[in-house]
């Protein structure tokens, strides 16, 4: 196993950034394109810094739609995971109707959600937020909890375990990594989830509103800005998953070969 | 004195009872006493990992007898009398190295004080005592059996099953480690049923080995081994050695032609 | 004995109908909850407008221009993301350099990109197929990069020994030995082009798909909730189904190699 030095880790892809940011800069500049393709990187910044209030109301509310979306659907997935982990015959009728579920584009079920909680509630994105994450983490758990090595299963039934003790000692740490793997998913599903739910309706106060009223008042620093500040939400949810995953895990050995 | 094991006509079949699939074991008779090391011996698909999960209550025998300390095997089994060491190491990844000898101490409600002190003790036994902190991955292959062998003793069990436990290792590992296990067996006086099929090994370990033939799996031959103890690097070199395991393997052969007569009839 | 996939699949929908309309019964819901099964059925065949065609086929000629969109997507989307994971199997220092951008790309709500590919593609229809490729790729690329480098180290010696090229280590060893896993991450991309060219059709203003019948049947929801319904079934439908073809395909590809797990 060969360990790679910070600098062969890290210098790379910052180097990248570097090179991507500098080259839009000039190109933009250089060929004088127009501001309604792409704004300069410059212009982004400036325009961040004039809206700064609107964008930050605007994420703080679709970032609150995403987290308590994004607990209430992981949760309950782990939820009904565990509870059909323990019965084979109805996990296995469950499961191939999961996965059928969870090729369905549950995002068209949007506008349904404001439909009954009402466009500018934010239950109404929650609700969606919920189900979008329910499918993956609950598959994702399913697997873990199952596929368990069998030697370590007929170790605990030697040590004449229950089966609740082999649930904590042995299905649940199996199913962790799992778990953080559906995390991940969820927690890039959660943020698209909630700007769709408000592109078919919310209230002025959103990202998914704000982006797109501003590109259509041909206001695309504006629009730019919040676009940079929802990728930058996105990759944040993520690192946040990958720094607890870090804490939780620390086993996990494919962490260490990352 | 009492067998720790005693095995009275087992049989064990796959498939329907009226016409089995596999004949696994056959009127298998077996009588182990205590501080015994026997090695179960034979070609593969002799049953002879069958035979041990049978003793150990991980296979349910088709007819026969199964006694453990004079109980069912699936009492011994609930009243945890015995330890179990796989062919691969089974350590849980997410737990350290002593987290994992602790294991079985955990599950039988063992405070966690005596835990920690009986869970060094084992990893002193097995010579790993620097490594407690590690995890699993950070270990080779032989330190990691050596960890399963901790576990296995950790609650003091008076009969230790062992499934092929040194077949993935290398030669010179593996030589180290028979002699690692004759010491332990003699510093904690457990009884031991031992699966492999290395010749030498089982001589090298055992009291008595016991040869086994396959379909149907059974007993062909039970061979005693004196060789006198201390066992170390000059009784592998020792003409005696050499004797037994040529008797072994002229057992183990026997037991072949017998089987393809069989077949030819 | 245990009931196959396919019929405990029949009993689970069936299972699934009786609920709808015992909690629509139970909790006495409002048409405007959720209608009636029949009623969405019954809206399946009647006229969208006055005087219209049906809505069935209103809704069956939008699932084909989504599935265009989709199935475009999906082959660029699968078709770079190959490339990519190829490439970076084979290329350590564009590995690193790139795949955080990679992931980070999927970090990025798609949505709120969307309106600017709009813009540069100038409204027209490619747009779907772009945004719908820009979901596909990503989980081809990672699947890719993982299954080319999963072959047994030996199993590389082995052609290092014949002296075998770059390329023959690649289609003899490398592909084969990820066809599994890009044919996993197929099945995600399926429903992510889905996905993909439902959602690009709201900013792009197209009416003609899926997305822009759900858009338009929403603003109507309140005169005629089952249609919305119907609209959303019919996407859940396309989904499926692009879902079932690939695990076909996966089906047929794989027979000869025994699944691992």
């Amino acid at each position: 196993m060969s360990r790679t030095s910070p600098l062969e880790r890290y210098g790379p892809p910052i180097a990248v950034f570097f090179l991507v940011i500098a080259l839009w800069e000039l190109l933009v500049r250089a060929f004088n394109v127009q501001q309604f393709l792409l704004p300069a990187p410059t212009v982004i910044a400036e325009a961040f810094f004039r809206t700064t209030t609107n964008i930050f109301n605007s994420a703080a509310y679709t970032i609150r739609s995403a987290v308590f979306g994004f607990g209430l659907g992981a949760g309950a997935g782990i939820l009904v995971a565990l509870i059909t982990a323990r019965w084979t015959t109805v996990r296995e009728g469950l499961m191939p109707f999961a996965i059928a579920l969870n090729s369905v584009p549950i995002i068209a079920f949007a506008p349904i959600m404001n439909n009954w909680f009402g466009s500018t509630n934010p239950l109404s994105k929650i609700a969606i937020v919920a189900v979008i994450t329910f499918f993956p983490m609950m598959i994702n758990m399913v697997r873990g909890l199952t596929l368990v090595e069998p030697a370590k299963i007929e170790l605990m039934r030697s040590y004449a375990t229950t089966p609740l003790q082999v649930l904590i000692k042995v299905r649940i740490p199996n199913a962790l990594p799992y778990l953080f793997n559906a995390l991940k998913v969820c927690s890039t599903l959660s943020l698209i989830g909630a700007i769709v739910g408000e592109y078919f309706g919310g209230p002025r106060d959103s990202l998914g509103v704000y982006i797109l009223q501003e590109a259509q008042l041909f206001r695309f620093d504006n629009a730019w800005a919040a676009i940079i500040i929802s990728a930058l939400l996105g990759i944040a949810f993520y690192l946040v998953i990958i720094g607890l995953e870090r804490i939780a895990i620390p086993w996990h050995a494919s962490i260490d070969k990352q | 004195m009492a067998s720790v094991v005693s095995l009275k006509n087992v049989n064990k079949f796959f498939g329907p009872a009226e016409r089995p699939t596999t004949i696994a074991l056959k009127d298998i008779n077996l009588e182990i006493q205590p501080r015994e090391f026997i090695s179960l011996i034979g070609p593969s698909g002799c049953g002879k990992s069958t035979l041990l999960r049978t003793i150990g209550d991980l296979v349910e025998p088709s007819s026969g007898e199964v006694l453990v300390n004079g109980k069912p095997a699936h009492q011994a089994r609930i009243n945890r009398e015995y330890g179990m060491v796989f062919q691969a190491p089974v350590l849980f990844e997410w737990r350290t190295v002593l987290k994992n000898v602790e294991l079985p101490l955990e599950i039988m409600g063992v405070p966690k004080a005596e835990r920690i002190r009986r869970g060094r003790e084992m990893l002193r036994l097995v010579e790993l005592q620097h490594f407690e902190r590690h995890y699993p991955w950070q270990l080779s292959g032989g330190m990691q059996q050596r960890v399963a062998i901790a576990r296995a003793l950790a609650f003091r069990p008076e009969l230790l099953l062992m499934d092929e436990p040194f077949g993935a290792l290398d030669e010179i590992t593996r030589e180290r480690m028979n002699a690692e296990l004759l010491r332990i067996w003699h510093e904690t006086q457990t009884t031991v049923v031992f699966v492999t099929h290395s010749i030498p090994e089982a001589v090298f370990l055992s009291t008595r080995v016991v040869v086994m033939s396959a379909r149907p799996g059974r007993i062909t031959e039970i061979i005693p081994i004196d060789l006198p103890y201390p066992r170390n690097v000059e009784t592998r070199e020792s003409p005696r050695f050499f004797e037994l395991v040529t008797l072994v393997r002229e057992a183990l052969r026997k037991s072949e032609e017998m089987r393809e007569e069989l077949e030819l009839r | 004995m245990r009931p196959s996939p396919a019929l405990s699949l029949v009993l689970i929908i069936l299972a699934l109908l009786i609920a709808w309309e015992l909690i629509k019964l139970i909790f006495n819901l409002d048409k405007r909850i959720l209608p009636h099964l029949w009623e969405i059925a019954v809206a399946f065949s009647q006229p969208a407008r006055r005087g219209g065609p049906p809505l069935f086929s209103v809704l069956f000629e939008a699932a084909l221009y989504t599935l265009r969109g989709a199935l475009l997507g999906f082959a660029i989307g699968a078709l770079l993301g190959f490339i990519l994971g190829t490439v970076f199997a084979h290329v350590s220092l564009l590995e690193r350099s790139l795949v955080p951008y990679v992931i980070a790309s999927q970090t990025v709500p798609i949505l709120a990109i969307a309106p600017m590919v709009v813009i540069w593609l100038r409204g027209s229809w490619l747009s779907v197929p772009v945004i719908a490729a820009y979901l596909t790729f990503f989980p081809v690329t990672i699947n890719t990069l993982r299954g080319m480098r999963s072959p047994d180290p030996r199993a590389v010696e082995l052609m290092r020994s014949y002296a075998a090229s770059t390329w023959q280590t690649l289609w003899k060893l490398r592909f084969p030995a990820a066809l599994p896993a890009i044919f996993t991450a197929f099945k995600i991309a399926a429903t992510s082009s889905v996905v993909g060219a439902i959602i690009a059709e709201l900013p792009a203003g197209i009416q003609q798909g899926l997305g822009g019948a759900i858009l338009n049947f929403n603003q109507y929801y309140i005169t005629g909730p089952e249609r919305l319904w119907a609209a959303i079934l019919m996407a859940a439908l396309v989904g499926i189904l692009l879902f079932v073809a690939v695990s076909l395909v996966e089906r047929v590809a794989l027979r000869n190699i025994v699944r691992a797990a």
